[in-house]
């Protein structure tokens, strides 16, 4: 019954997007992503703005800079902007039925992935043990201005998104193993593109909080 | 009509007149609908052997019944932008206002007078609790703020009702037309004894209010 | 393909070898998951029931030990008033509309065999589960349940010592997270089966407005219960670990939350009305035996009433401290709302216009969500008008208001929904004069409990108030109260029928036939109870799902999926329109 079907006053009769049901449930997750982290977003810049005095990147520390570390922190964001192309690569490569690409790519990809986890929790880890906390330690306090705002949206934002690659990392993991059992092929790769929309997805956020958080 | 509490401020009035339109308006459009709704009940009721009128619609109809809707909101909103402007726009604040500081905490509403020098932040200021003791036929003026959680600062004969936010200053007016005393209430969830923070707002009439100010610096 | 007779009648049942726990447990088929939804949610409507007849008995007899109960101490009077409005907002009304009936009729009504992610599904039913769990359990932890309202309005909700409650809170939040992800999971499958997975021919413009409801909310629901969730989460952290969003002494803001909350609260309100619309709308065009009086503005007015209410939140914030600019444009928002609104109550009357009306239990009901909910659009304009809302704001006129929406309208449509299609799920048919004993006596109740709230609202009776008789100026009030009080004992047990008429008829009611109401849609075509899988053969489309009494056809309906030709030697082109 999958033919189209000629229907009276000329509708036809083949509903649905030509998308497949995963791709399609992807995009709609995705709408949902934008509305939670517009959330946690938004919330920063209505405190930020409300809190007046917040500490900026490009002065030193003692006079009211930001505590992050930002070189460390671009070159974590150039991974992960590398591990979106070796993505795309991963997704041309199978489109092509190249098996060795995709393997090579998507292990490159869950390479990157982690190595960005692994920077940002040691950048966490550093932080705290500077005293930059959503409750800052008093010396802290003293010099950064709005220092446990600025913590608290910091931790927020950061956290939720390093949660969100984490998650990533895991299922591309998954789609990495499936990858090399053969899973995929030049006709059938639906799993690597799905995740694929998620793992651009998250990389986007990511250049936006990096903007934001980090940059202005 | 009474069934708002009797009105005692310059504004109460226009409030209540823009209820009472707005009352109007929806009770003639409840009763339309429902007798409408009624009588189709009965007339169209289902009989043996009748097949219902093959309708779809009715661009007319609709258009009738989109466009008359929004006229008289249109209406309704104008009329009621002037009285929101006049309660809360800092604009049309009354200038020659008495004024006051008003700290709201659980679960007390804590009044600050400007004593007998008529100026807040001065030495002979003094704090009364749950009593704001006020001059008929003069605009009075406050800060409203709260020390811990949101209150809402809530007099039903004045017709005013302004949330207290910690952290923010809130202005408030109201100029009482009568004399007594009038229930002030906290309209916000505030806590465990949230329903238990009343207060008075007491009206004098002028020479009893400078004596009252007078006696208590 | 013209040997599509009424498409889609196995001759024989269909047999299922899964073991009960994958059948009725873990199942992924979406009819077994709707009536998971509808037993899980029935409970939480009990629960939520008797919250209410407690903090009534305290408005009506303050102080006074309430029979089974004992007396109610403020705090706890806080917690009822708070798990009241939670229980009944996210675990009765939303999951039953969305839930139940999201998930039992869109594959039956568009065609589908089921829901585009059968698993999805299901995850979304235990995590509703888990989440009904820990709110539960939140009402017997140490500190008690949650008391700073359904709202949960930041400071009070945000520092344990303001309200005593430390625990019970955070479950709560930790709740709702899980119900937001319940809820997401729902909203993902429903998306993408209606937009995916309608039979050939089910144009959007051919789907009955129930499912259009569905949708629209489901869009909603995506878009709205993230910003709630990244608010929540917010609020934990500031009840936990020391961070400071929403508490003015470290920096934040306490308007914030109200902010994120209400952005999400209000779509919300529509999340649990539009589903409700798109229901009566189908049992009001069955009952009537006409076609839905301009079905395409129906579904523009859902659409406009979609999106209008993004951007109407402020109206709940008129007096919490905003600029009196931002206020006039958002009463002009709300108010706009009314359009929509009224454009579809004048549609129902319309439809019911020169009807041949069938007064079955779900036609009453819908009739009376129609009485209802104009009552409940119109009390919204007083508190859409900024000035008019200074002095109702926080009062008992709001609570009348949202209970002739949420009680009047969302439930009435539940009640109408699930008799109509209590026999396709069941295969048996609720008694119809008990149906008709429930509607009377609720339909009375209701109003002699609700409609005085009205007139406590006006006499500046504030809400959440433990003891209405600490402020003199509300004690000539008091008849009225306990007026109310007894009202609601008696809608409460107005239910009682209802009770006893759904457990006797799922054992012992009438067989249903396969087309109970003589109704258009695709679901009436399959057995009750429907198979797994839905249809043997997938249906083909041809026609609205509100073609009563066509001139076409003898019968006074004409389903869907029915040839042109109706089986009879007829041209298409004589029937095309």
């Amino acid at each position: 019954m999958k033919e189209a079907i000629a229907m009276p006053g000329g509708v036809h009769a083949e509903p649905g997007m030509r998308i497949y049901n995963q791709k399609l449930g992807m995009w709609v997750f995705l709408a949902s992503e934008v509305m939670f982290f517009t959330g946690l977003i938004g919330a920063y810049i209505i405190l930020r703005f409300g809190a007046g005095d917040w500490a900026l990147p490009g002065i030193p520390l003692e006079e009211g800079g930001t505590p992050l570390a930002i070189n460390l922190t671009a070159f974590n964001t150039f991974m992960l902007i590398c591990s979106s192309v070796t993505m795309v690569k991963a997704f041309a490569a199978i489109e092509h039925g190249d098996q060795r690409g995709l393997r090579l790519f998507l292990l490159g990809t869950v390479v990157l992935g982690a190595a960005f986890v692994g920077i940002q929790i040691f950048e966490y880890i550093k932080l705290t043990h500077e005293g930059f906390l959503p409750a800052c330690s008093a010396e802290l306090a003293e010099i950064v201005p709005n220092c446990g705002l600025f913590g608290s949206t910091f931790y927020v934002m950061t956290g939720f998104h390093g949660a969100h690659v984490s998650i990533g990392v895991f299922c591309m993991i998954w789609v990495t193993v499936k990858a090399f059992r053969g899973a995929y092929t030049k006709e059938n790769h639906g799993g690597v593109e799905v995740i694929g929309l998620y793992w651009h997805f998250v990389d986007l956020v990511w250049i936006l909080l990096f903007t934001i958080v980090y940059l202005i | 009509m009474g069934w708002l509490p009797g009105a005692a401020s310059t504004y109460a009035a226009d409030l209540d007149r823009i209820f009472y339109v707005i009352l109007a308006v929806t009770g003639l459009v409840f009763i339309g609908v429902e007798a409408t709704l009624i009588y189709f009940l009965w007339k169209y009721r289902g009989r043996e052997g009748r097949k219902a009128a093959y309708i779809e619609g009715s661009n007319k109809a609709e258009i009738i019944w989109t466009v008359t809707p929004a006229v008289f909101i249109v209406g309704l909103a104008v009329a009621s932008q002037s009285v929101w402007s006049k309660i809360k726009s800092p604009a049309n604040f009354p200038t020659d206002a008495i004024e006051y500081r008003v700290e709201a905490r659980q679960y007390a509403w804590g009044i600050t007078y400007a004593g007998a020098d008529g100026v807040l932040g001065t030495e002979d200021d003094f704090t009364r609790f749950n009593e704001m003791h006020v001059p008929v036929g003069q605009p009075v003026s406050f800060e409203l703020t709260s020390a811990d959680v949101i209150h809402s600062f809530f007099v039903p004969a004045f017709r005013i009702k302004q949330d207290a936010v910690p952290g923010l200053i809130m202005r408030v007016w109201f100029e009482a037309t009568e004399v007594g005393e009038f229930a002030l209430a906290c309209a916000e969830l505030c806590g465990v004894a949230h329903f238990n923070m009343g207060g008075k707002v007491i009206v004098h009439p002028q020479d009893e209010f400078e004596r009252w100010v007078a006696e208590q610096s | 393909m013209a040997t599509l007779e009424s498409s889609a009648v196995p001759l024989h049942a269909h047999h299922d070898d899964l073991s009960f726990i994958r059948k009725y447990i873990f199942a992924t088929d979406h009819k077994i998951i709707g009536l998971q939804f509808l037993f899980a949610t029935l409970i939480f409507l009990l629960i939520g029931g008797v919250m209410a007849l407690m903090i009534r008995w305290q408005l009506g007899f303050p102080g006074e030990a309430m029979p089974g109960v004992g007396v109610i101490n403020p705090k706890f009077y806080n917690a009822l008033v708070t798990m009241h409005g939670t229980f009944m907002i996210f675990f009765a009304i939303m999951p039953l509309l969305v839930g139940t009936f999201g998930n039992f009729l869109i594959p039956l009504k568009i065609g589908a065999p089921d829901m585009a992610f059968p698993r999805l599904n299901m995850m979304s039913f235990w995590l509703f589960v888990v989440s009904g769990i820990v709110m539960t359990a939140s009402l017997f932890v140490e500190g008690g349940a949650a008391g700073a309202g359904w709202t949960v309005y930041a400071p009070l909700s945000a520092v344990p010592q303001y309200t005593g409650v430390s625990l019970g809170q955070q479950l709560w939040i930790i709740s709702i997270v899980f119900f937001g992800g319940s809820s997401l999971l729902g909203s993902v499958n429903y998306i993408t089966t209606v937009i995916n997975m309608r039979a050939p021919g089910m144009t959007l413009f051919r789907m009955p407005l129930s499912i259009w409801g569905l949708f629209v909310t489901a869009i909603i629901a995506l878009l709205a219960v993230p910003i709630l969730a990244a608010a929540i989460i917010m609020l934990l952290f500031d009840q936990t670990i020391g961070t400071t969003f929403f508490l003015p002494a470290g920096g934040g803001q306490p308007l914030l939350w109200q902010h994120l909350f209400w952005f999400f609260g209000h779509p919300e309100v529509y999340i649990l009305i539009l589903p409700a619309m798109g229901i009566v709308s189908d049992i009001i065009a069955n009952g009537s035996r006409k076609p839905v009086f301009g079905y395409h503005s129906m579904v523009l007015a859902i659409i406009a009433i979609a999106f209008l209410g993004w951007i109407v939140w402020g109206h709940h914030m008129f007096q919490s401290g905003m600029n009196p600019l931002l206020g006039t444009s958002f009463m002009i928002s709300t108010m706009a709302i009314a359009i929509p609104s009224a454009i579809k109550v004048f549609n129902w009357l319309g439809t019911m216009w020169r009807g041949n009306l069938w007064f079955h239990t779900p036609m009453l009901w819908a009739v009376g969500f129609v009485s209802l909910f104009t009552v409940g659009g119109l009390s919204g304009i007083f508190m859409a008008s900024n000035s008019v809302d200074v002095f109702i704001h926080d009062t008992y006129f709001i609570v009348a208001h949202i209970h002739y929406v949420l009680f009047g309208g969302s439930l009435f449509a539940i009640f109408a929904a699930l008799y109509f299609w209590f026999p396709k799920m069941f295969g048996r048919c609720m008694n119809e004069n008990w149906g008709r004993i429930h509607f009377a006596l609720t339909f009375t109740f209701y109003n002699l409990t609700f409609f005085p709230m009205h007139l406590l609202g006006m006499g500046g009776h504030m809400r959440r108030i433990y003891d209405p008789t600490a402020y003199e100026f509300l004690q000539p009030l008091q008849p009225m109260n306990k007026f109310i009080t007894v009202s609601a004992f008696l809608l409460f047990m107005a239910q009682i029928p209802f009770v006893i008429n759904f457990f006797w008829s799922l054992f012992a009611g009438e067989k249903a036939e396969l087309n109970r109401w003589r109704d258009n849609g695709l679901e009436w075509t399959v057995p009750s109870p429907a198979p797994h899988g839905n249809f043997t053969v997938t249906p083909t489309v041809y026609r609205g799902p509100y073609e009563f009494s066509s001139p076409e056809v003898e019968e006074d309906f004409l389903p869907q999926d029915v040839p042109p030709d109706g089986g009879r030697e007829r041209a298409p082109e004589t029937v095309g329109r």
